[in-house]
């Protein structure tokens, strides 16, 4: 079988992915998807480590399965919220919307 | 072996999907470059044996929150214009971040080589019989529903999807309906 360690890499990679477009993308609905990608990674981590050291107890699908909930009410809300302000403001682009700095 | 191989072939397309999810310019093909990448964490889970996540994945993922994600973006795609730059200028800064990030985690899983390379853990239970595996989703079922398991987290995340649902209705609620309008 696969050794662990190569589950737990391409998580981690999927994960700085994910943080990277959190921090550098500029459109609201792509940061949504980018923090999608980072809960996949942690899911990954979760099911790789239920497989290989605790089989005999489903603690890691049952998490992975609150993570997918909580992944599903965020993206949700989030997106919502992305409609709301596109018709408050006409844009999604993070940047513009700094009405509480000034 | 063949495995292994096929590990290889699921997460290095997982992982360019995700990088395309990231760095694409038209956010409709980051989108459905994102329904790749899911699929092939879907594909992850089939091979850790855990089907019953690969069909939540498929069903979730794949068939719910990616159509929520492109309803938004054809909702709110004019302005999105294919010339502009899809990165803020916090970019550089950004990707420092998450290449650190990156670095102490697999720094991390790096150090724990030799306990997994020497079996003392990691591998603890490689091979385990197939019974196990199949019985896992009705473990799954008993423990969600067990008192002295998961029954509390359980019904939390059903009054967190209720609050998440009757908000997002709330807050995309139109202050005029169009009729008001004419």
């Amino acid at each position: 079988m696969v050794p662990l360690s190569w589950y737990l890499i391409v998580a981690a990679i999927l994960f700085a992915m994910g943080l990277y477009g959190v921090i550098a993308r500029r459109n609201a609905v792509a940061i949504l998807m980018s923090v999608e990608l980072m809960l996949n990674a942690v899911n990954i981590n979760l099911i790789a480590f239920w497989r290989y050291l605790t089989p005999d107890r489903p603690v890691g699908l049952a998490w992975s399965l609150f993570v997918l909930a909580l992944a599903a009410a965020e993206a949700a809300v989030g997106l919502a919220l992305v409609i709301s302000v596109y018709r408050e403001r006409d844009s999604v682009i993070a940047d513009e919307l700094d009405s509480l700095k000034y | 072996m063949a495995q292994n191989i096929l590990f290889i072939v699921v997460s290095a397309f997982t992982l360019i999907m995700g990088w395309i999810v990231v760095s694409n310019r038209n956010l409709f093909h980051a989108a459905l470059a994102l329904m790749g990448s899911f699929l092939g964490v879907a594909g992850l889970y089939v091979l850790l044996e855990a089907g019953f996540l690969a069909a939540a994945q498929l069903l979730i993922y794949i068939g719910a929150i990616s159509i929520l994600v492109i309803f938004a973006i054809m909702m709110t795609r004019r302005l999105m214009q294919t010339t502009e730059t899809p990165f803020n200028n916090q970019w550089i800064l950004g990707g420092v971040v998450s290449l650190l990030a990156l670095a102490v985690t697999l720094f991390v899983i790096v150090r724990y080589w030799p306990l997994e390379a020497a079996g003392r853990v990691g591998s603890l239970r490689p091979d385990v019989p197939g019974a196990m595996i199949e019985g896992s989703v009705v473990q799954l079922g008993a423990a969600l529903v067990d008192v002295n398991q998961y029954v509390l987290p359980f019904e939390v995340a059903s009054v967190l999807l209720l609050a998440a649902l009757i908000g997002a209705i709330v807050v995309a609620w139109p202050e005029r309906l169009p009729k008001d309008r004419e």
